[in-house]
């Protein structure tokens, strides 16, 4: 065993982890504490890796871009676009039901990868975008990865402490209120509809910046990289199995499904060749079936929802919502 | 024996019980009314009954059968039907589907049953391939307790049968309630015009709160001075 | 255009059949089944392991194929649906992305991701009035229509299928009627899979089976289905209809890439506009 191998192995682990866990986090401020039906997070996503790409690169034919930008502000203009999609996303669809706004947000996701795909002038289509810039390259050069982790990471606690600081306010009591009983909440006279949007900006903006985290670090995307599985479906996963309503929970969800999920390629990996490509898709439904026994057993997650007080939350018998702990 | 008899009901929603234990009896070819202010638990009380709400405590023993704890399905398919106030029809069935899907457990023809129903209640007849969903108020309400008299219970429940009627319909369907009984169907119902209801009714019953409060015969209720400061509206 | 307006048809009616079961299951369980998409896929492959893989005829290859798709639809809901039944509605519709992306990737490890056809080989279309069109395509066309006469016989002729209206309109007063609820819910199932697993086939006939086809479809049955109002399967038909023109006809002035994003803009402007759908149902 090569403790280099291992190490460059667990790098890797804590590295995307630590970009899902900051999805899974702005998941977290959507579903879990306002119970908002976001299936689109791959399109938020998205936008912040495409607009982290195009700013932080020189200029280049296949695509739109030349703004060479630093990394910082590459990063910050994926979060705050991918809010401001959020915003425009959120005025019509947030006054619906909550499954409509699941199947817009699924609509919206899939015509972002069309766009995406489509706009070559913009993207560079199906042949992405390459060569993005790594911040402080040179400067790391072999332990890199090392670097970027602690990068990562970083980013990961700040955006746990922004949301802990916002949920202990008076602002995310309202949140929670909102999701429990949106009825009562509005008889309290809170503007729901607000908070609501505030919720979808804020998570949109993490998962902006989660998405521009990856850009950097794989250096290349492609519309492909952000199909539902990987960009959605996994985030989803990892909030309900570490448990939804739970900020820690999600960035515990976010590290364990991660680690599943690679360790499922080495059981892909078993499989005789003859099977290729076929491996991938039955790593997936092992995480699709590790979904469905979360829900069925454990619908709480590992450490279901946080225990908080708040004045406008009733409290629930147990076993009424998902999320009782 | 009464064919329907309630002891020491307990039953409620959720942690909150709204009935403390109430009793009520209805006898063979009765016709008996439940009156009381709002929330005192009528309407609960009958979902009870049916199997709807989940009772905590006493016994609901029906032809001499404690059918307690039951579900609504089992207890269709033992005599006792049941029209609730609201949303009693299906909206996008004809009449004459509305009246089939009331004999769905009913085993072999339906048909003569529907005739009978279109001869007791006139209005019907001439309507029978309308969208229920179509029809006025009072009509819903003769195609809900059409449906419900498909299966020829023994007992029907009716759940404020005249609210949102106009004055003529809701005399209509009193009437209506009368002639089903005189055919040999015991009803408990609830009316929240309680001077119409115990008129008709050879017995009633008060609740308040969840209580007994008075029981009588429906005459003497209506005499009643007590009742009649509280319900009758003086 | 007219062309586009064929098309549109044809596209129409496979949509139509999908929309038409979700738009039952909707109501009648009460949860958006996302799984619905993949469903026409599991009949789509199903068909081609019998047909191609085992040689039989194609009637009987359908035949099977929708049959077993209305069995493991039940299995699938005795398993994964049911014991959810009591939590929310946001549950059950996580469960069902759940089991529509292990059914996409099931299919996907047992067939490879390249698509597959039911026959090889280019047919020549017909020529009629000025219009092509292909006698795969007139097949679906007419088996379209076989289908949707049968749904309505069904419905509107056989006791079951009055109560499963009934219990469209009204869940409880269904169960306050006697009407054996849990039956009517695999009858639900049965149907809505079985028009699926049709759906799916059909699809396949006109194009080539790829793993994401029902993943892919599942934004323009839902629009149908929301546009004919949630609950009422004759509305589902023209939903589907009308998006299935729309898309066409839309490719007069976008790119046909864009395609899928026409039926998601107009399910959100009549959500908007007017949620309970042009024909009514409930919100």
């Amino acid at each position: 065993m090569e403790w280099g191998g291992i190490i460059g192995y667990g790098l890797f682990l804590l590295i995307y982890g630590g970009i899902y866990a900051i999805s899974a986090l702005g998941l977290n401020v959507q579903w879990g504490y306002t119970g908002l039906f976001n299936i689109g997070v791959g399109g938020f996503f998205l936008v912040g890796a495409y607009t982290s790409a195009i700013m932080t690169k020189g200029p280049d034919f296949s695509h739109l871009g030349g703004f060479g930008q630093p990394f910082l502000v590459g990063v910050l203009a994926g979060g705050l676009l991918a809010a401001v999609l959020a915003l425009l996303i959120g005025i019509p669809t947030l006054r619906l039901r909550g499954d409509y706004l699941a199947i817009a947000t699924i609509g919206i996701a899939e015509t972002l990868r069309l766009i995406v795909t489509n706009e070559q002038q913009l993207t560079a289509g199906v042949w992405g975008i390459g060569a993005i810039p790594k911040p402080l390259w040179s400067t790391f050069g072999d332990s890199y990865n090392a670097f970027y982790a602690v990068v990562v990471l970083l980013a990961m606690v700040l955006v746990y402490f922004a949301i802990e600081r916002g949920t202990r306010s008076p602002w995310g009591r309202v949140l929670k209120a909102v999701r429990e009983d949106e009825a009562v909440a509005q008889a309290v006279g809170k503007d729901v509809f607000r908070f609501k949007l505030q919720a979808l900006v804020l998570g949109a903006f993490f998962m902006g910046v989660a998405g521009a985290l990856f850009a950097h670090f794989v250096g290349y995307i492609s519309p492909e990289a952000f199909e539902p599985m990987n960009a959605t479906f996994l985030v989803w996963v990892m909030l309900i199995v570490g448990g939804s309503g739970n900020s820690k929970g999600a960035m515990l969800g976010a590290f364990i499904v991660w680690v599943i999920w690679s360790g499922t390629e080495f059981v892909a990996a078993a499989l005789p060749p003859t099977f290729g490509p076929r491996a991938h898709a039955l790593r997936i439904v092992l995480i699709g079936l590790l979904l469905m026994a979360m829900l069925l057993w454990r619908p709480q997650g590992v450490l279901g929802e946080e225990r908080q007080v708040s004045k406008l939350v009733r409290n629930e018998p147990a076993g009424r919502s998902a999320q009782g702990g | 024996m009464a064919l329907l008899e309630v002891s020491g009901l307990r039953a409620g929603y959720a942690e909150v019980d709204i009935l403390h234990g109430v009793n009520l009896a209805v006898n063979q070819d009765e016709i008996v009314c439940v009156v009381g202010p709002n929330g005192a638990g009528k309407s609960t009380l009958m979902k009870s009954i049916f199997g709807l709400v989940r009772v905590r405590d006493g016994r609901i023993v029906f032809q001499g059968e404690d059918i307690t704890g039951l579900g609504p399905s089992q207890i269709v398919r033992r005599g006792m039907c049941y029209v609730p106030q609201n949303n009693n029809v299906f909206p996008s069935l004809t009449v004459e589907e509305n009246l089939e899907m009331g004999a769905f457990i009913r085993q072999g023809d339906f048909r003569r049953k529907m005739e009978e129903m279109f001869e007791l209640f006139p209005i019907l007849k001439e309507r029978r391939r309308q969208k229920a969903g179509t029809m006025s108020g009072g009509q819903q309400q003769m195609v809900a307790m059409a449906r419900a008299l498909m299966l020829d219970p023994k007992l029907i429940l009716l759940d404020e049968p005249t609210a949102g009627l106009s004055p003529k319909f809701a005399e209509l369907v009193l009437e209506k309630v009368t002639e089903i009984n005189r055919m040999g169907v015991s009803v408990l119902m609830i009316e929240q015009n309680a001077r119409a209801g115990l008129a008709i009714s050879h017995r009633g019953y008060v609740l308040t709160m969840g209580r007994n409060r008075l029981d009588d015969t429906g005459q003497a209720l209506l005499a009643n001075e007590e009742v009649g400061r509280l319900f009758l509206g003086g | 255009m007219a062309q586009l307006i064929l098309y549109g048809l044809i596209y129409g009616g496979i949509i139509s059949l999908g929309a038409i079961g979700l738009t039952l299951l909707v109501r009648i369980l009460k949860f958006s089944h996302f799984a619905h998409g993949d469903m026409m896929a599991l009949g789509a492959y199903l068909t081609l392991l019998f047909r191609v893989t085992m040689g039989l005829p194609m009637w009987l290859s359908v035949a099977l194929a929708v049959i077993l798709t209305a069995v493991a639809a039940v299995l699938i809901d005795r398993i994964f649906y049911k014991p959810l039944r009591r939590t929310s509605p946001a549950i059950l519709l996580i469960a069902s992305v759940g089991v529509a992306l292990v059914l996409r990737h099931l299919i996907q490890f047992f067939w490879g991701a390249a698509p597959q056809v039911y026959q090889r080989g280019v047919e020549r279309p017909y020529i009629v009035w000025g219009l092509r069109i292909r006698p795969t395509q007139v097949w679906i066309l007419v088996m379209a229509v076989v289908l949707v006469i049968a749904v309505w016989l069904f419905l509107q002729k056989t006791k079951t299928g009055k109560a499963l209206r009934a219990m469209a309109d009204n869940m409880d007063l269904a169960a306050v009627s006697g009407i054996d609820t849990e039956r009517m819910v695999v009858w639900t199932w049965v149907l809505g899979a079985a028009l699926a697993a049709a759906a799916g086939i059909m699809l396949g006939m006109d194009t080539q089976l790829r793993p994401a086809m029902g993943w892919l479809m599942l934004l323009p049955i839902f629009a149908a289905a929301i546009l004919g109002g949630l609950g009422n399967p004759y509305g589902a038909i023209a939903g589907g209809m009308i998006i299935a023109l729309s898309q066409e006809l839309s490719t007069m002035f976008i790119n046909t890439a864009y395609k899928p994003a026409v039926a998601f803009v107009l399910m959100v402007l009549l959500l908007l506009v007017r949620p309970q759908g042009l024909f009514g149902g409930k919100a």
